[in-house]
């Protein structure tokens, strides 16, 4: 019987490894990748807010206290797998091959950010809450129909797990045994909303059992454990075509988005013991104390990412604007005469 | 050439386009082994096997949020909802994704996906089951709304929206389903969308119409012809985006012009056809343009159902006062 409540962690808050950790706790090249992509986006997002906060970019949510499971989900995937995202993936996406320039120009408002070159068919940031879970279903479905061995990822925050999309993609996935892994990053709060209000069940891992289908719970901010759970569910997902849930625990150590202020409804003080349990930081002390890296390595490590970031920056801030005609032309392959008329009327405004 | 009905018509073009590309798939409550509750996909299961006419699970949103999936990743879904009054809860994924891919992604993924579903009143159903609301659905930049009006033209243009880059909501008026059977040649011609049809010409006034309605206003122009008037009618068939060079011209030649449709008044199709032919063709107007439409009230249970409904007598009384004015 698969055990709905219990949480898989081989890496502790404090750096211990447990006896029976799997292999990847030794695969010390992957997850010196890991590292850097978890720093990368760590540093992507401080300076995506600093932009916010400058004006030269839009309202933004923060993917601090998740990069460690959002990283190994984009590692893990197969390239001809399919991401469904919500928009706190930045993570999994930079590992897609979505570009740190076209994140920066999707939350600076540019559809052309959308418009991925590398993972060309991943789908992008779903807003509507839980909505993204069905798309990945139907493209479960086409795979399959396509004689595919893959599986498509969908990501949802612990709010989503209400909406009845979730429901609805779960029962879908199931009764149609489609290769569907659900990865719900529970990051205990959905805007001000604390988990405890959300559900009255004890774990979200447990949902899945009305979809017919294992769900698991890891610690998200353990690496060892989160890879080993979701290259485990991806394979099963393939393996049997069937769906499988991971409830991944986080913790949301930033504000909703740069319109919010986290300290009107959680304390200091609960943040504070949040960091202790950070991911990215038990990454780099396990690193350290094998002897991967030193603080000199971590310090490079740091500032190239800084490179990385400054020249997507630089490079998305000298994006010109688009036409007006764009507003126009993406709506129909063919553009009916009623818009051709309209976009005439603006262009000549 | 075979004499079939509405339905049959769109039961043929479904099996032509699925014999002719193999990624048209079905997803719809009841579509199988039921061959759907009006019979529009009826043997297309046996045929094509549960793969590709899936019995899905009763969850709107889900039909719609699946079909946007499959679309962008190479299939065709052609998705049936079982009436209009339930496509609601799939409204998000219709507004919220299917009709905006396109242009979020720059062109990257598409959706093509036929939305089919039954709509309009007179069929004497449980609440819900008599909508007409397909103007929400007009308003939807991204969209196409399309809906025909005889066994010829649901097969032509089932194929044309089926073969659409782009969603099309495609809304069968299910009154005359099984009203006329016509002879139709299963030969895959599309008919092209976006484009209205002239169903009978006349030179004294336009009357412009859509969905069952049709039945009405063809009835209405026979009978104009005894008063002497001769009476242009015009089906619009795609309401989203509409054909206005046809109707424009239509008005610029007869000057006079009734709009009608079963759905309410207010902010229906003819709105917005009234608002462009004033903009456009005013001064060619000899006589106020007139709307007869549903009241703008909730569709009254069946009993009371027929207060609601367009009918010949409105149409003719309408278009005579118009002739008069
Ligand atoms: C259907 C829908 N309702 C409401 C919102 C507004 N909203 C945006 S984010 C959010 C909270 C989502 O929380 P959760 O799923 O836990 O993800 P998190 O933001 O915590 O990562 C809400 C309510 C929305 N985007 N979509």
């Amino acid at each position: 019987m698969q055990d709905y409540n219990e949480m898989l962690q081989f890496l502790d808050k404090d750096g211990k490894l447990s006896d029976d950790a799997p292999d990847i706790a030794h695969q010390f090249d992957t997850l010196l990748k890991l590292y850097k992509a978890m720093v990368t986006i760590r540093t992507f997002d401080h300076k995506a807010i600093a932009l916010q906060r400058t004006g030269k970019m839009g309202t933004y949510p923060s993917i601090l206290g998740s990069e460690t499971v959002s990283v190994i989900a984009g590692a893990v995937l197969d390239k001809n797998d399919v991401f469904a995202p919500y928009y706190r993936d930045q993570g999994t996406q930079y590992l897609r091959g979505v570009t740190l320039t076209e994140m920066f120009q999707f939350w600076g408002g540019d559809e052309r950010g959308n418009n991925f070159h590398n993972c060309k068919y991943d789908f992008p940031c779903s807003v509507p809450i839980a909505s993204q879970a069905l798309h990945a279903v139907g493209a479960a479905f086409a795979l399959k129909h396509h004689g595919k061995n893959n599986c498509a990822l969908v990501s949802l925050g612990d709010g989503a797990t209400s909406q009845g999309d979730f429901y609805e993609a779960m029962n879908a996935a199931g009764a149609l045994k489609l290769p569907v892994v659900f990865l719900i990053c529970n990051n205990k709060f959905a805007i001000s909303t604390p988990i405890e209000k959300q559900t009255f069940c004890k774990t979200l891992a447990q949902k899945s059992i009305a979809g017919g289908f294992d769900g698991l719970i890891v610690d998200g901010n353990d690496p060892i454990a989160s890879y080993y759970v979701v290259k485990q569910a991806i394979e099963k997902a393939k393996k049997e075509s069937i769906p499988v849930l991971i409830e991944a625990i986080t913790y949301r150590l930033s504000d909703h988005t740069t319109a919010d202020d986290a300290l009107r409804y959680r304390t200091q003080e609960e943040l504070d013991n949040a960091w202790l349990k950070d991911g990215v930081n038990r990454l780099k002390n396990y690193l350290i104390k094998n002897s991967i890296i030193n603080q000199h390595d971590v310090e490079n490590i740091l500032s190239d990412a800084k490179t990385e970031v400054k020249e997507a920056v630089e490079k998305y801030l000298q994006i010109q604007l688009q036409d007006v005609e764009d507003l126009f032309d993406y709506h129909y392959a063919n553009i009916p005469t009623i818009l051709a008329e309209q976009k005439m009327e603006l262009k000549n405004v | 050439m075979s004499s079939v009905t509405l339905i049959d018509a769109i039961n043929l073009a479904l099996q032509y386009e699925m014999e002719q590309d193999p990624n048209v798939v079905l997803i719809g409550e009841d579509i199988g082994l039921n061959g759907g509750v009006f019979r529009a996909t009826q043997g297309l299961q046996e045929k094509f096997g549960e793969n590709r006419v899936i019995d899905s699970p009763l969850a709107e949103s889900m039909i719609a949020g699946m079909s946007i999936g499959m679309s962008t990743h190479g299939l065709k879904p052609i998705a049936e909802f079982q009436f209009m009054g339930f496509i609601y809860p799939a409204m998000n994924q219709i507004i919220s994704h299917a009709c905006r891919m396109r242009n979020r992604t720059r062109n990257r993924l598409t959706c093509p996906i036929v939305f089919r579903a039954p709509f309009g009143g007179f069929i004497h159903a449980p609440e819900h089951h008599s909508e007409s609301t397909e103007s929400l659905f007009a308003h939807i930049p991204g969209l196409r709304v399309v809906i025909p009006t005889s066994p010829e033209r649901a097969y032509g243009l089932l194929l044309a929206a089926i073969r659409e880059p782009d969603p099309v909501l495609f809304l069968e008026p299910k009154r005359i389903y099984r009203l006329h059977k016509q002879e139709i040649d299963n030969n895959g011609i599309a008919l092209p969308l976006d484009t209205a049809f002239i169903l009978r010409e006349g030179s004294n006034i336009t009357l412009i119409s859509f969905g069952a309605s049709i039945v009405e206003t063809m009835q209405a122009a026979q009978e104009l012809e005894q008063y002497n008037v001769s009476a242009e009618v015009i089906d619009i068939a795609t309401i989203k985006p509409i054909d206005f060079e046809t109707i424009l011209s239509s008005v610029e030649k007869t000057g006079r012009c009734v709009i009608i449709h079963e759905a309410a008044k207010s902010c229906g199709v003819g709105a917005e056809i009234a608002a462009t032919i004033a903009e456009k063709a005013l001064t060619s107007l000899l006589a106020p343009i007139r709307r007869i439409t549903g009241y703008d009230i909730i569709m009254p249970y069946y009993k009371m159902e027929k207060h609601n409904m367009v009918s010949t007598t409105k149409i003719v009384q309408a278009a005579k006062e118009t002739m008069e004015y």
